[in-house]
């Protein structure tokens, strides 16, 4: 796997390392062609030509970006090497170093997941405390304003010393930067709701279980929702820190090193991962908000 | 539809006497109490249809929230078939001015509320579908309720209240923000549910033509601190009629109780 960082390091391999510029040449004739005759034939191939045509645009700018990109590097070398490879070093690293890569993907996703689901849901929990009870807001409110505008990321120091390992200690940090945003909002949902639904469901019968459990979290979702997006940028910012400071495995971690061998190539396509995999838990939250939340007008189509 | 009918009324309760005596209360703001309700005292026999009508802000909708039981009065008591209230209870619902339905429930989840609130929706489930044909809305049963007009909003909120099969149906202004002519619509609606279910109906308004034509009782109250200043009985026949010389009389006199006469 080193030898991957390795190979891209010496001028004297720089043949060695556009040896995909043929595959890359032919796979993007391929996906032009493909695209050209998909776009143009558009009438007849249904849904899928609709949504080509569509995106052809983006398409064409797409692929004069990697002309340039290619042409710029590979070709006539305008842009410093190391700092900036060529197109096929990078699919070079999605073949050749593909199991750390995997293996890093694997990792940031085991963290983030355990540190989100368990902040979000002591968040979420918090927020409807507060909002429901006095007693507990008297208690929790004043902790709350003393601890949550605090970046989680100060926390780093003490965290790493006083959990037992780095990986505890990064999802405590993750689940603290997610939990704030979601009890508040939480919270604000709960107390923000309007006191005639539960002067309705109260006059039908309803039980102060059913007024938390029917009225009060289903009126407070939307506000949840921005508070699970909000959590999920500020968990994304500490997983990457985290894992560049202390723990030894993941995307941050993998950055770093490649950083380290001056492996410029994989940090790029370790970005892009990283990019697709942010945007992907969003696209999901998004959708499970969308579900939830079919009843509301107008939410942003992500 | 005349079968749904027939099934609701095999649930419907009779409608029970309503006893306000004496009752007074006030609000508390900023330490200062503000009286509201002074003295009112009202008996209401089962299956009447009262109708409270005062000027804007003298304390009818107070009245109702007691009546309702999401209140408790500073003084005095009221009583529904002689049992003290004290509490909100499925026997009394409230439709309010706004129909307050739950935005993320559809039309039949909205009915089916107060059923589930109640724990009985899993063996009651027909109930809703009942309702739901009464009101005239089956085919909306699985909208939202940004989906509906004023009017149909209105009468799921009726729907929601009559699936309790109530004893008295308070009625704070449920007309008041429509249009006229659905009003006027669901004026000749609500008559008639009462009178196939003979629920006692309490209803605030602030227009007299409206209270003249629904009601069998019309009660004026003053200016806040509310006081029962007129309790007029209306006896006419229905389906009545907004010309019927006997209710512009009727008006004219109440608009005159209400410090109006001038403009007559």
């Amino acid at each position: 796997m080193a030898t991957g960082f390795r190979r891209g390091r010496g001028r004297q391999r720089r043949l060695d390392r556009l040896s995909r510029t043929h595959s890359l040449g032919i796979a993007a004739f391929v996906i032009a062609a493909t695209a050209l005759f998909g776009t143009v034939g558009a009438d007849y191939l249904g849904y899928t030509g609709r949504a080509l045509r569509q995106r052809a645009p983006w398409l064409i700018v797409l692929g004069v970006f990697l002309t340039l990109w290619e042409v710029a590097t590979a070709k006539f070398a305008w842009l410093p090497l190391p700092f900036f490879p060529p197109p096929q070093a990078i699919i070079e690293v999605y073949t050749d170093d593909l199991p750390k890569l995997l293996d890093s993907v694997f990792a940031s996703v085991k963290l983030q997941l355990g540190g989100y689901i368990i902040g979000a849901t002591v968040g979420f929990l918090t927020g409807v405390s507060i909002g429901w009870s006095r007693a507990v807001g008297y208690w929790l409110h004043p902790v709350l304003r003393f601890i949550g505008p605090l970046p989680a990321t100060a926390w780093l120091p003490i965290a790493f010393f006083t959990f037992p390992s780095s990986w505890s200690a990064s999802t405590f940090l993750i689940a603290l930067a997610t939990g704030f945003p979601v009890t508040v909002l939480t919270w604000s949902g709960v107390a923000s709701v309007s006191g005639a639904y539960y002067d309705v469901a109260r006059t039908l019968g309803a039980k102060p279980s059913f007024l938390v459990l029917k009225v009060a979290i289903p009126a407070a979702l939307p506000h949840v929702f921005v508070g699970l997006f909000m959590g999920l940028g500020a968990s994304f910012a500490l997983l990457v820190i985290a894992e560049m400071i202390g723990v030894k495995a993941g995307l941050g971690w993998y950055l770093q090193w490649a950083q380290g061998w001056a492996a410029y190539a994989n940090m790029y396509a370790a970005l892009i991962v990283m990019s697709l995999l942010c945007s992907g838990a969003i696209t999901l939250l998004f959708a499970v908000r969308d579900r939830l939340l079919v009843w509301q007008k107008g939410t942003v189509k992500w | 539809m005349v079968a749904a009918l027939a099934e609701v009324a095999t649930h419907h309760a009779a409608g029970a006497a309503l006893d306000i005596e004496q009752v007074s209360h006030a609000f508390d703001i900023d330490g200062a109490e503000l009286p509201v309700l002074s003295d009112v005292s009202i008996a209401v026999e089962p299956g009447e249809f009262v109708a409270l009508l005062g000027p804007s802000g003298c304390g009818k909708s107070t009245l109702l929230r007691l009546v309702a039981g999401l209140d408790k009065p500073k003084a005095g008591s009221l009583r529904e078939d002689e049992i003290r209230i004290v509490r909100p209870h499925p026997s009394r619902v409230v439709v309010f001015q706004d129909p307050t339905l739950f935005p993320w429930r559809t039309v039949w989840d909205n009915v089916a509320l107060g059923l589930e609130a109640q724990g009985i929706l899993k063996s009651q489930r027909q109930r809703v579908d009942d309702a739901l044909d009464l009101v005239g809305l089956s085919s909306f049963r699985n909208a939202y309720p940004q989906q509906l007009s004023g009017g149909m909003a209105q009468r799921v909120a009726l729907a929601r209240a009559l699936v309790n099969d109530p004893k008295i149906l308070v009625l704070d202004e449920p007309l008041g923000k429509l249009d006229s002519l659905t009003r006027i619509t669901m004026q000749a609606e609500l008559v008639s549910l009462w009178q196939r279910k003979g629920f006692t109906t309490l209803l605030v308004t602030h227009d007299a033509e409206e209270a003249l034509v629904l009601a069998n009782r019309v009660i004026v109250f003053s200016e806040r601190p509310a006081r029962v200043k007129a309790d007029i009985r209306v006896d006419r026949p229905y389906p009545r009629h907004r010309g019927d010389p006997y209710l512009a009389d009727l008006r004219r006199q109440i608009l005159g109780l209400l410090g109006l006469d001038a403009t007559w």
